[in-house]
């Protein structure tokens, strides 16, 4: 392994952690709330749902392991 | 001081005095049974190297436009603090084991005495064990400290909240001269997820066009509301475990004070 590739594994685990599907509903959320806000509908609603959501699915794979 | 600028503050005192027990706890270990001098100039040569990366990660981030940077910076911090915040959860319904400072000490404290000790003033085990300590639960804190302050343009009040942190856990340590193992450290990780989280939301949703009902007000329903949500989680946890002691998971029985995870 180089030591670039080192490096971008140690970035990704430092920034990513151990459950990559958070980070992935994150962004996916923080899309959604984007596109929500580009029409008439209020949009900050998205985020607080997207955390409940993501963290309690997260908690779920962690204690059926 | 707005009410942000304190929570940024807070936010900022509360992880870096919880990276600052971890890493003293590295240093201690490694300087009683060792080299002090080699610990602390892994510490010394750790901060210098901490300082460069907050100085040049620092101006890069200032420079991005306000809606770029809040997009950024909220995802990022929503990623943290949903980590910080799930750890901490767990530890708290007794799925995780708890931090505990006196075994890490213990542990790294073995780990340095089995280790060659060479002859002569400088000890490069000491030195680098140090150094690594310091450097990776810094990193962390400096990522914070740069994504709050940036934010907010206020790098200078996170920077003296994060070195305020620094400073009292360094005094209390030299005073007590062993691991600061009676510092609610899970209480704290659960503090500072739920801020994390909170401000993550709330920089996150307006760097993508959200407004928010009430504008910097709803700070004041989101961190109560995602900390009540958090304490629900662990005391449905709790029962589940409870419940099916056989359950697939390791279910760690709670240790006396347990319960300080959360609610101290």
């Amino acid at each position: 392994m180089t030591a670039i590739s080192r490096m971008a594994l140690a970035i990704w685990d430092f920034v990513v952690g151990d459950d990559w599907r958070v980070a992935l509903g994150v962004a996916v959320a923080i899309g959604a709330t984007a596109l929500v806000a580009d029409t008439s509908v209020a949009a900050w609603w998205v985020l607080p749902v997207a955390v409940v959501a993501l963290l309690g699915d997260s908690l779920r794979r962690t204690v059926r392991r | 001081m707005s009410g942000t600028e304190l929570g940024l503050a807070v936010a900022v005192f509360l992880a870096c005095a919880v990276e600052a027990v971890e890493a003293l706890t590295i240093v201690l270990a490694v300087g009683a049974t060792r080299s002090w001098s080699s610990a602390l100039s892994g510490v010394a040569a750790a901060a210098v190297a901490l300082a460069v990366i907050v100085l040049a990660l620092g101006s890069a981030l200032t420079s991005l436009p306000i809606g770029v940077l809040r997009v950024a910076v909220g995802g990022l911090l929503l990623v943290f603090g949903l980590q910080w915040l799930r750890k901490a959860i767990l530890r708290a319904s007794g799925l995780k084991a708890l931090h505990n400072e006196a075994a890490i000490f213990a542990e790294e404290a073995e780990a340095a005495r089995a280790a060659t000790l060479e002859q002569g003033a400088f000890d490069g085990y000491s030195f680098a064990i140090a150094f690594k300590g310091v450097l990776l639960e810094g990193l962390e804190v400096a990522f914070i400290v740069l994504t709050f302050g940036a934010n907010q343009h206020r790098v200078a009040v996170a920077a003296v909240a994060a070195g305020a942190a620094v400073a009292v856990v360094a005094l209390a340590g030299t005073a007590a001269r062993a691991p600061l193992a009676r510092v609610p450290e899970n209480s704290l990780k659960f503090a500072v997820g739920v801020m994390l989280t909170s401000f993550g939301m709330f920089w996150g949703g307006e760097g993508a066009g959200a407004s928010w009902p009430g504008g910097d007000g709803a700070l004041l329903v989101i961190i109560p509301a995602l900390a009540a949500v958090a304490l629900t989680a662990v005391a449905l946890l709790r029962r589940a475990g409870a419940q099916s002691p056989r359950a697939d998971a390791e279910v760690l029985p709670h240790p006396p004070g347990a319960v300080e995870g959360v609610n101290a």
